[in-house]
C-alpha cells in the first residue's frame, strides 16, 4: 500500500491537503449551507427553528410588513433596508477615509531611509496588535462627555472666554465612523506600503528625466503601481466593517444599528435565528458583489496576505 | 533627485496619522494609573504607599502598590487570570494544529496535482472574502444543531452533555487560521528553487530525507511567520470566539467586552496597558530577530 502511495502523486497531494479540506468543509462550507437552510425556516415559539421553505425572512428584510398602522394587510417597512444601507455607506465612508489617511503614511515609510523603515513600520504594528476591543474602549474613553476631547475643547473655550457645554460625542454616527477608521487603518497602511516599497527608484528617476513634475510622477507612476496595495487594503477594510458589531455596539450605543448588530441580536436577544441567518446571507451576498466588481475592475493583489 | 526627499504635505499628514494612532493608546495607559475608582475623569496618580488601601469617597488615596494599585488589583482578579489562561491555551493549541495542517496543504497545493486542487485553493479565500460574523453564526448553528442531535441520540444528560466550550473555540479558530498559514507558506514555496531538492535526490537522499534536510529548513521562515500570524489572529479574535464560547471558556477580549457594558474601573485600563506592553515587547523582539537575520 505504501508502495502505491509513493508512486501516486495525486493521492499524495490529496492526502496532504486532506486535514485542511476537512476543516474547510466542516467549518466553512457546511455552516454556510446550514445558514441557508435555516434562513428559509420559521421561528418556533421557544426560539428554535421549524424547517420549511418560506421566503418570509427575506421579504421582511426588504421591507414587506404585515404589521401596519392603517389597518392595511401589507405595507412597506423601511427599517431593515435602512440598516443595510447604513452599513454599506458606513463601510464606504470608512474605506475612503482610511485610504486618505493610510496613503501618505505608507508613502512616507516607503520613501524613508531603508534603515528607518522598520522603526516606522513597528509604530504601525503596535496599534494593530493591540486588541480590537481595547481599541474601541480607548475611543469610548476619549469621546465620553468627560473625556479628553471635551476636556481639551472646554479648556480652549475657557481661555477664549466662550461658554461651553460638553458635546455629546459618544453614541453618535460620527463616533462609530471614527472608531471604524481607527480599527482598520493599519490594515490599509501595510498593503499600500508593500506595493509602494516594490517600486524601483529608477522609475522615479526616469520620470524626472522625462520632465515629469512631482504631481505628474505621482499620478502616472506611483499611484498606478500602488493600486494592488490599495485594492488589497480595501478588501481587508470594507468586508470587516460591513460585518463588525462591536464598534457600533460600544460607540453607537443603541443609536447606530448596523447589519452586524441586527444579526447578533437575532441570535442572542431577540432569538430568531431564521431571520438572523437570512440577514447574514444578504450581508455575505452584498460584500461578495462589491468585492467581485471591485476586484474585477482593479485586479486582486497578492498583498492581501501581508497584513 | 533625492529619492528620500519628502514634501511637507506628506510629512504633516504622517505626523497627524501617527498622532491619531497613538493618542487613544496614551490616554488608555494614563487612566490605568487613575486615583479615581469611578474612572470618569483623571484625578491624578495614587501618590503614596501604605499597608492597606486607603480610600476617600471614590478616590484611592494610597495603596500597598502605590501608583500601580490597579495592576495589583488586576493580578488578584481570578476572572482575568482564567480569561488570560483560556486565551493562551486556545491560541497555542490552534496555532500548532493550523500550522501543521496549513503547511501540509501549502505543499500539496504548490507541488502536487490532484482532483480537488482548484476547489481547495478557492475554499481558502472564503474566510477572507466573507464577514467574520457570517462565519461565526454559521459555526454556532452547526454546533448547536449537531450537539442537540448528538445529545439526544446518545441520551446524554447533565454534566456529560456536549456544550460550547474551549474545544469548540479551538476548532473554530483553526478554521479561520489555516487559510492564512497556507497562503503565507505557499508564497514562500513559490520563490523556491527546485534545483536544491533535485541535487539532494541526485546525491541519493530519499523524499523524506530531502524534505527533512532541504525543503523544510528552506520554508521554515515562511512556516514561522505563518504561525505567528495565526497566533496573533487567534489572540485578537473576538467575533468567532463570541459565538462559539461557552461557560468557562471566556477569553480576554470577550471578558473586556463584557466589562464595557457594565461598570468600568481603572482595572480595565490596567489590563489594556499590560496587553499593550506585551505586544510592544513581542513586536520589538521580533524586529530585533529579523534585523539580526538580515545582517547575517
Amino acid at each position: 500500500m505504501f508502495q502505491r502511495l509513493r508512486e501516486n502523486k495525486s493521492a499524495q497531494g490529496t492526502l496532504l491537503a486532506f486535514p485542511t479540506m476537512v476543516w474547510m468543509i466542516a467549518l466553512l462550507i457546511i455552516p454556510l449551507l446550514l445558514t441557508l437552510i435555516v434562513s428559509f425556516g420559521r421561528r418556533s415559539p421557544d426560539g428554535g427553528v421549524i424547517y420549511s421553505f418560506s421566503l418570509e425572512n427575506y421579504t421582511r428584510l426588504f421591507g414587506y410588513s404585515t404589521d401596519c398602522d392603517n389597518g392595511a394587510s401589507a405595507c412597506f417597512n423601511p427599517l431593515y433596508v435602512q440598516i443595510l444601507w447604513r452599513s454599506l455607506t458606513l463601510a464606504f465612508n470608512t474605506t475612503v477615509l482610511v485610504i486618505l489617511m493610510a496613503y501618505p503614511l505608507a508613502y512616507f515609510i516607503a520613501r524613508a531611509q531603508p534603515k528607518r523603515r522598520n522603526t516606522f513600520l513597528f509604530l504601525v504594528l503596535i496599534p494593530l496588535w493591540t486588541n480590537f476591543v481595547i481599541r474601541v474602549y480607548a475611543w469610548m474613553m476619549l469621546l465620553r462627555k468627560e473625556g479628553a476631547i471635551n476636556l481639551i475643547i472646554g479648556q480652549v473655550a475657557h481661555w477664549l472666554h466662550i461658554p461651553f457645554q460638553p458635546l455629546e460625542l459618544l453614541y453618535t454616527p460620527g463616533a462609530v465612523l471614527v472608531g471604524m477608521v481607527y480599527e482598520f487603518l493599519p490594515f490599509m497602511i501595510l498593503p499600500i506600503y508593500t506595493s509602494l516599497e516594490k517600486i524601483d527608484n529608477s522609475l522615479y528617476e526616469a520620470a524626472a528625466d522625462l520632465g515629469a513634475n512631482a504631481v505628474k510622477t505621482f499620478l502616472r507612476v506611483t499611484l498606478p503601481l500602488s493600486m494592488p496595495g490599495v485594492v488589497a487594503g480595501t478588501i481587508l477594510v470594507f468586508i470587516p466593517v460591513m460585518g463588525t458589531f462591536i464598534v457600533s455596539d460600544i460607540l453607537g450605543g443603541r443609536q447606530v444599528i448596523l447589519v452586524g448588530n441586527l444579526i447578533q441580536r437575532q441570535f442572542l436577544d431577540a432569538r430568531d435565528p431564521t431571520f438572523g441567518s437570512a440577514a447574514s446571507l444578504i450581508l455575505m451576498v452584498l460584500t461578495l458583489i462589491v468585492t467581485y466588481f471591485y476586484t474585477r475592475k482593479f485586479g486582486f493583489g497578492e498583498e492581501i496576505v501581508v497584513a | 533627485m533625492n529619492p528620500h526627499r519628502r514634501s511637507p504635505l506628506v510629512l504633516v499628514s504622517t505626523i497627524l496619522v501617527y498622532f491619531f494612532l497613538y493618542a487613544p493608546i496614551v490616554g488608555l495607559v494614563l487612566y490605568s494609573f487613575n486615583a479615581s475608582r469611578a474612572n470618569v475623569t483623571f484625578e491624578g496618580f495614587i501618590s503614596s504607599f501604605s499597608q492597606r488601601v486607603v480610600t476617600e469617597g471614590s478616590l484611592v488615596k494610597s495603596s500597598p502598590c502605590g501608583p500601580f494599585h490597579w495592576f495589583c488589583e488586576l493580578s488578584k482578579n481570578n476572572e482575568v487570570i482564567d480569561a488570560a489562561r483560556n486565551t493562551l491555551t486556545i491560541a497555542f493549541v490552534a496555532t500548532i494544529i493550523s500550522t501543521i495542517i496549513g503547511t501540509m496543504a501549502a505543499l500539496a497545493l504548490q507541488r502536487y496535482n490532484f482532483r480537488l486542487k482548484p476547489f481547495s485553493q478557492l475554499s481558502l479565500y472564503i474566510p477572507i472574502v466573507i464577514p467574520e460574523i457570517v462565519m461565526g453564526i454559521g459555526i454556532l448553528t452547526l454546533f448547536s444543531q449537531f450537539f442537540a442531535w448528538l445529545n439526544a441520540t446518545l441520551s446524554l444528560t447533565g454534566e456529560s452533555r456536549l456544550t460550547l466550550g474551549l474545544g469548540t473555540v479551538i476548532v473554530s479558530h483553526i478554521a479561520f487560521m489555516v487559510p492564512f498559514v497556507t497562503l503565507v507558506v505557499q508564497a514562500r514555496l513559490q520563490g523556491f528553487d527546485k534545483a536544491y531538492e533535485e541535487a539532494a535526490m541526485d546525491l541519493g537522499a530519499n523524499e523524506w530525507i530531502t524534505f527533512q534536510r532541504v525543503t523544510f529548513p528552506m520554508i521554515l521562515p515562511g512556516v514561522l511567520s505563518g504561525a505567528l500570524l495565526a497566533f496573533t489572529l487567534s489572540l485578537d479574535d473576538f467575533v468567532i470566539t463570541f459565538f462559539t464560547n461557552g461557560p468557562g471558556s471566556t477569553t480576554l477580549p470577550i471578558y473586556v467586552y463584557g466589562l464595557l457594558r457594565r461598570i468600568i474601573t481603572p482595572q480595565v485600563n490596567a489590563l489594556s496597558t499590560v496587553w499593550i506592553a506585551t505586544v510592544f515587547l513581542a513586536v520589538l523582539a521580533l524586529q530585533l530577530i529579523q534585523n539580526r537575520e538580515a545582517k547575517s
